[in-house]
Formats: structure tokens, sequence, C-alpha cells
């Protein structure tokens, strides 16, 4: 009994004292292992008288078991100082960065017509579209402007070589071409936007030789110009996310509408912008496109797309818009957005 | 259009305020520029005299003057090369604020001597911009008086801008009618004159009608061409222009006062009668502004016995202009065709007031009283006595009849206007109105160019009534349909995709120069612009990328290393609209990434340009094919050429190292082009999925590294082992790549192979990896690594 009481007592102090995983190993099987003193101490026990088999062999039962007890703890023991040793050596930077995502731009402009898109979309407009490089025909002609029309002077026109049958090329100077071609092809009603590039002979600081244009075209039996007030009122709201903007309507000019307009904004409390003309489509356009004015009418406008970006997002140079520097398009672009 | 307060009160009575009639204005149609009061920053200065000029002792180039200022005798230290004994200046008196430094002058000393004031330059009262010496006035100018009133300047002066459709309103009287209409005020009627015909006129006129519908005139003889009176040089300045001697003087005041230009001859100088016709081709002129012209067939022109002497409605001629000895004036008064002034002025490239308001249509009934009006004016103030008239042709009949539905003004314009008021306005405006049952019949003014419908007439009602009366309504029924079609729509998808994989949208010219375009497989005559705004931009482009290798040229200018750009835009073949192609079109340059302290930076490589330009065809969820004819701007061995069948859809590779050379461009840099538009969209867009079955046993990978000739490409490697089990064979990575001796590479692909109904036993895997090094082999010819 002592012997086996004396046994206990040292090696659990031998597990108590071990300091690594591996000197526990060691114990267990010097003491539990194949050929440890206590397997050793069991074998033995078959030998004995049966008496003394049962004592035993349940006394030696009870040791094993209080040892593999101990052993398991101190081996959980040991396992969790090496593994909150492992952390301790384990610490990493969490200020240093990580590795940079792309970081690509969409350009201002696209995603400014991107919203126009978006808001006209919701109104019911769709978007039609037609050729950089346009016949005379289209650009002006169709559009009531004859080519002695003083309003042909006010649009400096990039002029190409004409085609076969003379009919003269320009870089369209307007998106409202598009206005016509979809008359032309089309039957009332007919509602859409024609955003795009547009050309005139102009190069200064407030004005380039390429820029972009979203004209809008409604034509049914009855809408009038009151319509046209409240499409125009509705889509600045809505682009500008401001319902108190400010529109004035003013008398204006343009050979393809009648009665035409003028739409300033009020501006940050100080003066009045241009930002767009309209009008109700000219009963001579409508003639142009094979459409009865006496039966049909409607509203066509025109903004300028660079002139609604460089308002919402405070940008002050129109030229940089077309500049390529690295360093603007990071700046004013926006991030990707998911689409399917 | 320029015009001062008290000249439109000449013509408007009324009490109302500057900022009533300016908003009135605005409302019209008529909108102001600028309303501006010179006399308020002018206030201080006045004309002085200058007694003497002499020599600074200590300056070659400074003078030290004694001048009048009306009070008193001012040493003055002067500057100016121009300032002389005896001329007439402005005089600036310590303590004054000067407009163009806007610093208060002081009493100063200048080398030694004192000065106390200043003379003036143009430039630095704001009235110039360049600097030609101080002003000198004219030695009539009275010494001591303010030089802004002198000037005229001491009235406000507005600037309208005056739309196309509104010639009308290119003189004051027109303007002042507007307004009259609105309410504003009331418009004085202008005085008929009576002018006793003394004598018979010795000049007869013929008009060919194609040039000239009604041309008038008659002589004035005895007159004296005296400078005009000072109310007359005040008005003309007050608005920009410079006064000459009366009889040019009053032509000019008419121009601006009632839009009637009116020219005058010297009579003296008039070799017989006159005729107005049409010019022949390469007739000759010299005009007023002292240039020849040379004469296209068909243009207007006046011609006496020495041939042309005038260019009908846009300028006169140098031969016969009056000057300070004329006696004898013949004075025209006509209507030309605002068509053909249009054609004439700007083939000639001749811009003057008389041509702006006779293109845009001068009031063709204007023309004799016109010619009585100027006729009394030059004998007020020259004297000398009328002849009879004569006349040319008729008064053209341009007077449109209109019938008018009241209800329009409601169905087109969105505004009730009762009837009364209709007939009101029109009438203000000088319609004249005949009320039937349901309409009115509207006669157009003469003076009103471009009213003949209906919708003109809803507008003259509008614009008086005000736009701002009209009530704006909720717009209309919601969306049946997306705005963007499903090509619109791949654009937008495009420009996200492209800027997630980090490159940034560019928006470029559709513009290049012919020589770059060169570079790029040059460019048809079709696309050479016949007026370029500059060398640099004088064709419409063929290629978006030179554009974008300027722009990696610009940034690399400014030390950037990392470029990576793309545009989504048109590029063109030729003219017609099947020539314009939907692009996206990329590039990268220098380093995919700048480097961090996880990785170092990357030079940019093909396979990026390749990845980009799969991320937009996998859009289309197409399966292109690929082969090594590509454009010349790219590097033969380093890009490819992506096909769908026979369609090209784009290209990618490493653009050709003369071409970066060309463009002065640090490499390397590679680029995609995909033509989107050619890019097909499945019949039917279904939005389900083929069904997918989980395989519940384990996946085995393999590795193999075979050895092929160098020319074999490794998609053919993979395509192989895929045809030797299709079904089991789940993925295929390519792990590595060398090359090796003898024209050699080594291939390391790594196979995943999924079985569908049971685990692979080692004798199936064994099988199914001879299969693999079989069919390679067959197809490849490549060998297994040992």
């Amino acid at each position: 009994m002592s012997t086996h009481g004396q046994l206990k007592s040292h090696v659990l102090e031998e597990i108590s004292k071990a300091t690594s995983l591996t000197e526990l190993e060691d114990i267990r099987i010097n003491s539990l292992g194949k050929k440890g003193h206590i397997t050793l101490l069991m074998k033995e026990v078959g030998q004995k008288s049966p008496e003394e088999r049962k004592a035993m062999g349940a006394e030696l039962n009870i040791l094993k078991d209080t040892l593999t007890e101990a052993f398991d703890y101190r081996k959980a023991q040991l396992e969790n100082a090496a593994l909150n040793a492992r952390l301790a050596s384990e610490t990493l930077d969490v200020s240093l960065p990580p590795r940079p995502s792309p970081r690509g731009r969409i350009h201002p402009l696209s995603h400014v017509l991107d919203q126009a898109i978006h808001i006209f979309g919701q109104m019911g407009f769709i978007v039609a579209e037609g050729p950089d490089i346009e016949e005379d025909f289209y650009n002006f002609t169709a559009l009531n402007i004859p080519p002695e029309h003083p309003a042909r002077q006010e649009q400096d026109t990039f002029y190409l070589p004409a085609l076969e049958d003379n009919q003269p090329l320009v870089l369209r100077t307007h998106t409202s071409p598009v206005q016509i071609r979809t008359m032309i092809k089309g039957k009332p009603p007919i509602r859409i936007i024609a955003p795009g590039r547009t050309y005139r002979s102009e190069n200064d600081a407030t004005h380039t030789p390429m820029f972009h244009q979203i004209e809008g075209l409604v034509i049914d039996t009855s809408t009038h110009m009151g319509h046209l007030k409240g499409c125009l009122e509705e889509f600045f709201h809505l682009f500008f996310e401001d319902s108190s903007i400010k529109l004035r309507f003013r008398p204006g000019y343009f050979p393809f509408t009648e009665p035409s307009a003028e739409v300033d904004m009020w501006w940050k409390e100080s003066k009045w912008l241009e930002i767009g003309g309209c009008g109700m489509v000219h009963p001579n356009v409508l003639r142009n496109c094979n459409i009865n004015p006496e039966i049909y009418q409607g509203f066509a406008f025109g903004m300028g797309l660079e002139r609604l970006t460089m308002l919402k997002y405070g940008i002050e140079d129109l030229r940089l818009f077309f500049e390529s520097d690295l360093r603007w398009l990071t700046y004013y672009g926006f991030e990707p957005e998911a689409r399917e | 259009m320029l015009f001062t307060l008290s000249w439109l009160k000449e013509h408007l009575e009324t009490s109302a305020s500057l900022e009533q009639i300016s908003e009135a204005l605005t409302n019209l149609g008529l909108v102001v520029d600028k309303v501006e009061n010179k006399a308020e920053i002018l206030a201080p200065f006045t004309i002085c005299e200058i007694i003497d000029a002499e020599k600074h002792p200590d300056a070659d180039r400074l003078k030290v003057c004694r001048v009048n200022t009306g009070k008193e005798i001012l040493q003055i230290v002067c500057g100016a090369p121009n300032a002389k004994t005896g001329m007439k200046a402005v005089l600036a008196l310590p303590g004054t604020l000067i407009p163009s430094t806007k610093q208060i002058l002081k009493i100063g000393k200048v080398r030694g001597i004192e000065s106390f004031g200043m003379m003036c330059s143009a430039r630095e009262l704001l009235l110039a911009e360049e600097d030609n010496g101080i002003i000198e006035l004219d030695p009539k100018a009275p010494i001591g008086e303010s030089y802004a009133k002198w000037l005229g300047l001491d009235d406000t002066v507005i600037d309208i801008e005056i739309t196309p459709n509104r010639g009308d309103c290119l003189g004051v009287y027109g303007i002042a009618r507007d307004l009259a209409a609105t309410g504003m005020g009331v418009l004085k009627p202008l005085r008929i004159e009576t002018i006793k015909e003394i004598f018979p006129c010795p000049i007869s006129l013929s008009a060919d009608s194609n040039a000239c519908p009604h041309f008038t005139g008659r002589v004035i003889r005895g007159v004296k061409n005296c400078p005009s009176p000072e109310w007359l040089q005040r008005k003309l300045r007050a608005i920009g222009l410079r006064p000459i001697s009366a009889l040019v003087d009053i032509t000019n005041f008419f121009t601006h006062d009632r839009a009637r230009p009116l020219h005058v001859f010297d009579a003296d100088k008039l070799k017989g009668n006159l005729a107005v016709r049409l010019s022949h081709a390469d007739e000759t002129f010299k005009a007023l502004d002292g240039k020849t012209y040379t004469l296209s067939k068909d243009m207007t022109v006046i011609a006496d016995d020495s041939g042309v002497i005038s260019l009908g409605g846009i300028m006169g001629g140098d031969t016969t202009s009056c000057d300070d000895s004329t006696q004898t004036v013949f004075l025209e008064a006509a209507f030309f065709d605002p068509i053909r002034t249009a054609i004439t002025g700007r083939h000639l490239g001749i811009l003057s007031d008389s041509r702006y308001r006779f293109e845009r249509g001068v009031d063709p009934a204007s023309t004799l009283p016109g010619l009585d009006a100027a006729t009394q004016m030059i004998l007020e103030i020259c004297g000398g006595e009328a002849s009879e008239k004569v006349v040319a042709g008729q008064v053209p009949d341009l007077i449109k009849d209109i019938s008018f539905h009241p209800t329009r003004i409601k169905s087109l314009g969105g505004l009730d206007v009762p009837l009364q008021r209709v007939n009101d306005i029109l009438k203000a405006l000088g319609f004249t109105v005949r009320n039937n049952e349901d309409s009115l019949d509207v006669l157009t003014p003469s003076w009103r160019f471009g009213v003949e419908y209906e919708a003109d007439l809803v507008e003259e009602v509008l614009r008086v009534e005000g736009y701002d009366k009209i009530p704006s309504l909720s717009y209309g029924p919601r969306p049946q349909e997306k705005p963007l079609n499903p090509l619109q729509e791949r654009r937008f998808v495009v420009r996200d995709k492209l800027a997630t994989r980090g490159l940034i949208e560019a928006v470029t010219w559709s513009f290049i120069s012919h020589e770059l375009a060169n570079h790029f497989g040059g460019i048809p005559e079709a696309l050479r612009l016949l007026n370029p705004i500059s060398q640099d931009l004088d064709a419409v482009r063929p290629n978006i990328l030179p554009n974008l290798l300027r722009a990696v040229l610009l940034n690399q200018n400014r030390g950037i290393d990392c470029i990576g750009l793309f545009e989504c835009g048109p590029q063109f073949t030729s003219s017609l609209p099947n020539g314009q192609h939907m692009m996206a079109t990329g590039i990268r340059a220098g380093f995919i990434h700048p480097g961090n302290w996880r990785e170092k930076k990357r030079p940019v490589e093909l396979y990026d340009a390749k990845a980009d330009a799969l991320s937009v065809i996998e859009i289309g969820n197409l399966k292109p094919q690929w082969d090594r004819t590509t454009p010349q701007w790219y590097h033969p061995g380093r890009s490819a050429t992506l096909k769908l069948g026979p369609t090209i859809l784009g290209y990618f590779g490493e653009i050709h190292p003369q071409i970066l050379t060309d463009f002065d461009v640090k490499g390397p840099v590679v680029a995609f082009e995909i033509f989107l538009d050619r890019m097909p969209f499945p019949k039917r867009k279904s939005t389900l999925k083929p069904s997918l079955i989980l395989s519940p046993y384990q996946a085995v990978e393999r590795d193999f590294a075979f050895i092929v000739l160098k020319d074999v490409p490794a998609d053919t490697l993979i395509k192989a082992a895929i045809k030797s089990e299709p079904t089991l064979i789940e993925d295929i990575t390519i792990f590595d790549v060398f090359e090796m001796k003898n024209n050699q590479k080594s291939i390391g692909i790594r196979v995943r192979l999924q079985p569908k109904d049971r685990t692979f036993t080692e004798e199936d895997i064994q099988s199914l990896s001879q299969k693999i090094i079989t069919s390679i082999a067959q197809n490849t010819g490549g060998v297994l690594r040992q």
C-alpha cells in the first residue's frame, strides 16, 4: 500500500514539476506507458491470488485514473501556456496598411449622365442616340434652320467633306438631330432623351470644341408648357437633391421651338445662372418629320452635361474635364458601382 | 444692343425704376446682360489743359507739365510720350481712387520734382484694354468740366442680348414698344416729318428687285459737315461709338434709335445715276474700312457710272464717302433682302451695324419715314435744302395674316389669358387684330420678322404676360420600359467593370491630328475637318489609343509611373453613321501598382491588358477565339486579336516600341480595344442557370509538366488535356512556364479531377493521367517531363 502511495505522490510531483509537453510525455511513458511502472505493476496483478488480485486491481485502477487525470490536467495547462507564449510571440503591427485594392474611377461626366438617365428614366423617358457626324439636313435644315439663317452663324460648326450627293456633313452642334431622326423613324407618342458628344469651333476658358449635351423631346397631343416647366423642375430638384431649387423660365429664341424659353437657376442665393434652353416644338420641325402639327405637339429641352457636373460637384475648370490628368480624374471621379 | 436709360425715356414715358425696367426686359426675352453707370467711378475726373510740357531735368522720358484745371494751375510730372503743350487731358487730383489700380492717388515726388495730380490713360480708367498714353481730348473739350458728363457717360448704360428674331429691338424705339406692351410706360409717338422739297432730285434710281425691292433717296445740297452737336456725340459715345461727323453720326443715330440703317454719299463724288443690282463675279470694291474686296456673283451692290460704290446694306464705299468738305449729299434709305445681306456679309467677312440689322430684318415700311426723319435732322444740324425724293421699287409686303385661336394659349402654352387681354397685348405690340367667333384674324406688324404661326402668337402673348405665370404641372405617366437598351446599358456596365479593375475613366477629344493618326493606320480624307480649330485637332479620330497615349505622356511628365486609363467612346472609320464604332479602349503604362511593404512594384505586362479585354468580353458571356494578326501599333509577338467567327471583337497587347518612341512615352505600355457594338447579345436573356450537381466524392489533383516546342500555345495544351476526359476534368491551372534550350519550353499544369459516381481508385487515377499524357502528346507533341 505504502509503496503505491509513495509511487503516486512521486509521480504526481513529477507531473506538477514538468515544464514542457515532452517532459510530461516522458513521465507518462515512464509510469503509464507499455513498460511504465504502473503498467508493469498492473501486469503483476494477474499472478496474485484472487483476493489480492481484486484488492490490488481496484487500487491500481484508481491510481491509474488519478494519474491520467493529473497528466491530462497538466497537459492542458502546458498547452495553454504554450499557446499563450506563441500568441505573445506572434504579434503583428496592425497599423500597417493592407494590400491596396485597385482604385479605378468613373469620369464625373459618365456619373452625371448615369444620374440624369436614371431621373429621366423614372419620368418615362428612354435614351435615343444618333451619329456624331451628321448630315446638314438633320443638324440644321430639318430643325427649321435654313442655310442663311442667322442662328447658323451663332454656332461655329465643324465641317467635313460632303458625301457623294453633295449633302454637307458636320460634327453635330447639338444633339437635336437625334430628335429629328427619332421623329422621322417613329410615331407619337414620343418621349426620349438624347445625350451625347457635341462639337462647336470654340476654344477658350469656358468653351471646349467638344462638349456633351442632354436633350429631351416629348410629342403627343396635349403636352404643353406647364408640363415642360413641371418636368424640368422635377429633374433639377432630383438632380441637385434639393426641392427648394428655383427655376426661371424667360422668353428665348431657338429656331426649332415656339414658344421658346431659356431656363435659369437661382444659384447660391446670389444670381441667375443659365442652365438650359427649351420650348414647344416648332410646327415646321414637326412638318419636316411628317408629323401633323394640327394634331400633335410637345416640348423639347436641352442642357450641357459639363455645366450640370460643374454646378453639382463644384468643379471650376471646364478644360480639365478632357485633359486626362490622373490627379484630377482620381479626385473628381467616382467609385464604380456594382451592376448586374 | 447698348442703349442708355435716358435714351429709352425719350421714347417711353415711364416712372418705373431701373430695376423694374431691367426685370421687365429680361421677362420679355430681351435679357439684360449688364447695367453699368460709369459716371460713378469716373465722377472725380475732370477735363484739364496742358499749358506747357517741358522735359524733366533728371529724366529723359518724363515731362513736367503746368496744367490748367479750370480753377488753378498745377504742376504735374507725366511719363506719357504723347503729353504735349496745349493738349486737353483727363485729370485726377490727389485723393482720387484710380479704377485700374484701386489705389488712392497721392501727392508725390518724381525724381525730385513734386507732382500734384495725374493725367490718365484710357486703361487707367478701365475704358480700354491697351495703354496708348494719356487720353487726348477734343481741343474744344471744356476745361474744368466733369469728364464723364462731357463724355455722355453720366447715364446708365444697359446692354441687352437680342435674339436673331428680334431685329426690331436693335433700335431703342423697338425696345420701348415692347416695354410699353407690358404696362411699364407709354410709348411716345414718333414725330412725323414733312420735308420742304425745294428742287427735283438730279439723280435717278433704278433697282433690280432681286437685289433690293425698295430703294429711295434724295439729294440735300448746301450742307456743312460739321462735328455733330453735343447731345448726339454723347449718345454715341455712351454706347461705345466714336463720333465722326454730323452726317455720319446722324445715320448711326437712326441705326441705333430706329433700327433703320441709312447711308450718305457725297453727291459731288457720284458719277451719273445710281443703280442697285447684283454683282458680277470678280468686281472689286474699296469699302469705307479701307479694304478692297473682290466680289462674287449675285451680291447686292449700288453702282454709278464708275462701278460699284457701295455694298447694299453692309458697307459704303471709300470713293464716295463724306468728309469735312462735303457740300451735297445723297441720302439713301432702302430695304435690302435679309438672306442676300447675310450671304454677302458672311462671304466677305464684313461685320457692320447695318449688316447686323438688315440680315435680321429691317422694317420695310420704315424706308420713307426714315429717309424723311434723317433728312430733317441733317437740315437741322448741317443746314442746306432737300430735293424731292426718288424711289425705285416698292415696299415689299411681308405682312402675315394669321388665323389665331386664342384657346391655343392654354393648350400649347398652359396659361389662361382673357380674350380682352390677348387683344390688348397684340395691339400694343403693333399687331392688327380682328375678332371672329372663335378665332382672331391677326396681321403682323411690318417690323416683325419670323412671326408666322399660331405658336408665334402664343409666345407673344406669353412673354408679355410672363412665363412665370404659367403653372407647373406634374409630369405625366410613369415609365413602361427601361431608359437604356441593352447596348447602351452595356457601356455603363463596361465602365464599372474596368474601373473595378483599377482603370480610371478618361474622356478625350473625338478629334486627333492627322499626323498622329498616321501612326495608327492613317485617316481617310472623309474624316479630315474642312475648318479645324487647330492643327492638333484637324481630323475625327479613327482610334482612341493615340489620345490615351498622349494622356500617358502628360501624366508621365508629371511624375506618375502607375498609369491605367480607359475611355468608352466613339471612333470612326468613315463619315457615315455605320462608320462610327463604340469602343472600350484602355491603356496601362509603367507599373501595375506603386508597390508597398508587402509587394514590390510590378511592371505592367501583356497579361494585364488581356485580363482587361476579357473582363469586357465576359459581359457578353462570349467565348472568343484569338489569332496573332494584329494592327501595326501592337508588338507583333506580344499581341492578339479576339474574334468571334469572322468578327473581330478587339485586340490586346503590348504597344509597338516604335510607337512609344514616336509618342515619347516610356514603356512598358499595354493596351486593349474592344468593339462594344460588335459583341452579340443572347437572343433572349434568360435569368435561369443550368442546375448544379454537387458530387459527394472527393476531388483529386495531379501535377504534370510537359516539354513542348516554344511556339506551341499553352492554350492548345490545355484544350488537349480537357479533350481527353471532358466530364471528369473540373479545372486545369497552369502553375509554371519556363523556357528551355533547343527552342523548347516546359509547361506545368495542375489538373483537378472530380469523380461523379464513386471515389477514384489509384488505378483510375493512373489511367486518367495516361489519357491526358497521350492526348497532349498526340495534339501538341508534348512530352511528360520526368
